[in-house]
């Protein structure tokens, strides 16, 4: 059974329906003491960063996904949900993230280094290329396009956290992951054929681990 | 790198999908939850929802309708037309639409762009503008209430204003040419596109592929959105996007 976290910032609506089109069990809770008894966690969320972690830390669910994470279980953070894995993020200068992931948010400047200026948030479909084709997550998933909608970009000095990435003008971290702290930035639940297949994988990731903590 | 996105758009009224030709003489077009997947299996992008339901019980059908849709829809779709409060924008959302187009109502008070950004993140918040050439103006000039009301804006001022406010998106619909068929205003689309950093889709006066084509290749447009051509079969997604691949604008 995965939980969906519900701490007021996610498109909630579209992942639950994703998730009963592929009759993937679920339920959505912003209770840790309910979540706790999920095998898997997903991590929605769109908009700020900052209100983001500040919900979290209020409703007592940053400790708790925190513990989750230490714990090797299976957690997906989906697009913001995706970056608050990381260190942190420059929006309003500096917000501390979840940490569990190496990497940095920033705003995509919006200009190229030669001088030419690109539209800001990255939105539409783009490519993925994958880094790791071997990953559970892309089992059966073809390098086809994915719906982003994003301003704030991962930067990442550490390449093993890529799964795989897509291209606007930088490298942008597409898929990443380590161990079974798992993210994308894109809207899997809204990208078509390739996006349910990923949900699908973690859907079997999270039914397959869940052995082991019972 | 990313891709240019063709966009069906289904005005809804009272529940069913209708669309007008220069705003009048509506016709019905079909059941819009049904429209949307057979749009999906053709390789739209995204999906835009009119509503231009007069009545409050038609914005109940509307909400009824998100919901159904979103349940079967595997691609992001937005919602627009009559929506003109905080309130809302979160009835939408929460029925499961991935944006809210703002129209009229941003043009009376356009903090609520700015709420509404600030809310639910500008990824959420389109603005639709309506601009029509204006001789006196030498630009285009912004009308509300589906093309019935000028306004005193100009259109790069206003579209500067609605990216300063927060909108993530701008939808951009040439009253010149809508229901025309021939082909998007691609001096007002360039205009726009120079004048803001944030993502422009063009419509009005889609016919037939080619102008498809014209509005990637002469501009840098986006998207491309269009009605009636979809609806009626003069063409489909699938011939639109082969005909693009072919002309060697990128597309899913």
């Amino acid at each position: 059974m995965i939980g969906v976290i519900d701490y007021g910032m996610g498109n909630l609506h579209s992942v639950s329906k994703a998730l009963e089109r592929l009759n993937v069990p679920y339920f959505l809770s912003e209770d840790p003491d309910r979540l706790a008894e999920a095998d898997g966690l997903i991590l929605p969320g769109v908009g700020s960063f900052h209100d983001a972690m500040n919900l979290l830390q209020e409703k007592g669910q940053e400790d708790f996904i925190k513990k989750w994470a230490a714990d090797g279980r299976p957690l997906l953070g989906i697009c913001l949900g995706m970056q608050l894995l990381f260190d942190g993020s420059e929006e309003n200068k500096h917000t501390e993230g979840l940490g569990f992931l190496p990497g940095y948010a920033k705003h995509f400047p919006g200009v190229t280094e030669d001088g030419t200026a690109y539209k800001v948030p990255h939105m539409g479909w783009n490519k993925l290329s994958f880094k790791q084709p071997q990953h559970d997550l892309l089992k059966g998933v073809v390098e086809g396009h994915v719906y982003f909608v994003h301003s704030y970009v991962i930067q990442t000095e550490d390449e093993d956290v890529l799964i795989a990435d897509s291209d606007y003008y930088e490298t942008v971290p597409a898929v990443v992951g380590r161990g079974r702290v798992l993210g994308t930035q894109f809207h899997p639940e809204k990208s078509s054929t390739i996006g349910m297949k990923i949900l699908e994988n973690f859907g079997t990731i999270v039914a397959e681990g869940r052995n082991t903590y019972e | 790198m990313i891709t240019k996105r063709i966009i069906p758009c289904l005005d809804v009224k009272e529940g069913r999908v209708v669309k007008g030709v220069q705003f009048v003489g509506l016709r019905d077009a079909g059941d819009p939850v049904e429209l949307s997947s057979f749009y999906d299996e053709q390789g739209a992008d995204e999906l835009v929802f009119l509503d231009i339901s007069a009545s409050h019980e038609g914005r109940k059908t509307m909400v009824d309708v998100v919901r159904e849709t979103a349940g079967t829809l595997a691609i992001p779709f937005t919602v627009g037309g009559g929506i003109n409060t905080l309130d809302d924008m979160r009835t939408i959302l929460r029925a499961g639409a991935d944006k809210v187009s703002l129209n009229t109502a941003a043009v009376k008070r356009p903090e609520l762009i700015s709420e509404g950004a600030d809310y639910f993140g500008s990824q959420c918040i389109v603005t639709a503008i309506d601009a029509k050439f204006d001789e006196e103006l030498d630009s285009w000039r912004i009308y509300t209430h589906g093309g019935r009301t000028p306004t005193e804006w100009e259109v790069t001022e206003w579209a500067r204003e609605v990216v300063r406010r927060g909108s993530g998106e701008i939808l951009l619909t040439s009253m010149d040419q809508d229901g025309a068929k021939d082909g998007f205003d691609l001096s007002l689309t360039e205009t726009v596109n120079n004048a803001v950093s944030v993502p422009v889709i063009a419509s009005g006066g889609a016919g037939v592929k080619e102008h498809f084509s014209r509005v990637f290749s002469e501009t840098n447009a986006d998207a491309a959105l269009a009605a009636s051509i979809f609806h009626y079969k003069e063409t489909s997604v699938e011939e639109v996007k082969k005909h693009l691949r072919e002309e060697g604008v990128r597309v899913r």
